[in-house]
């Protein structure tokens, strides 16, 4: 990962839990994918933590597309992270 | 094909005539409209709240929209889902599917719904006169909208 930063954006309780609607971050660059982002995420404080804690639950979209915990983030991605929909 | 995401209300019987105005060959309308209903899970439910994801929202419709379209012969469709604070009563989403006949019409109406409820980024929080909540997703959406997957 360089040093461009990728953007968060957060939805719902999940935004509620960490108190933040979007955020810039620059991970390290071991942080690839993201599964391995969410577990960078949950590191930074209790917040985090709460909001993040159960994987099957927290839902990811790259660039406004579901992602799963496989997929690549690249530097300059819009990532959102949010519940479960419930809209209709 | 058409997709409107907005705080607005809409007017049934107007989005209709536009989806078949100048479509001699639909034969069938099949239409669905979803309310804020006045209680949930035992309690009342005072008011609603529906966020969602701007782009991704109009986005993930417009896909759905296009699958149903791909399964169906039809001649055209419509997705109007409102966002914002809503009251018992009030319409939250439409959805219309046109077709030669009623079949077609009334199955993609049908997935229209099941796969938006599952794959449109939009957030329920109900108001209830003590408390406000997140709705939690329900299993049984998961399942209407599984019926339609190909194997």
């Amino acid at each position: 990962m360089t040093d461009q930063p990728i953007k968060l954006l957060y939805f719902a309780w999940v935004r509620d839990r960490i108190g933040l609607a979007e955020e810039s971050v620059a991970p390290p660059a071991n942080v690839s994918d993201v599964a391995g982002l969410l577990t960078w995420l949950r590191g930074r404080g209790p917040r985090y933590e709460a909001a993040l804690k159960n994987e099957r639950v927290v839902r990811v979209a790259i660039n406004q597309r579901f992602a799963g915990p496989g997929d690549a983030i690249t530097p300059g991605d819009e990532i959102a992270v949010f519940p479960p929909v419930t809209g209709g | 094909m058409a997709v409107r995401v907005q705080a607005e209300d809409f007017d049934v019987g107007a989005e209709i005539d536009g989806v078949t105005r100048d479509r001699p060959s639909v034969g069938g309308v099949a239409s669905f409209i979803g309310l804020v209903r006045d209680i949930a899970g035992g309690e009342t439910i005072r008011s609603m709240t529906l966020e969602h994801y701007p782009g991704m929202t109009e986005r993930m419709l417009a896909d759905i929209e296009a699958e149903a379209h791909r399964r169906w012969p039809l001649d055209a469709s419509l997705i109007v889902h409102r966002y914002g604070h809503l009251h018992p009563g009030d319409r939250i989403v439409l959805v219309v599917a046109a077709s030669a006949h009623r079949q077609a019409a009334f199955d993609a109406c049908q997935f229209l719904m099941d796969w938006l409820k599952t794959q449109a980024p939009f957030w329920k929080k109900e108001e209830t006169p003590t408390d406000t909540r997140w709705v939690e997703a329900r299993a049984s959406d998961d399942a209407a909208a599984g019926r339609w997957r190909k194997n």
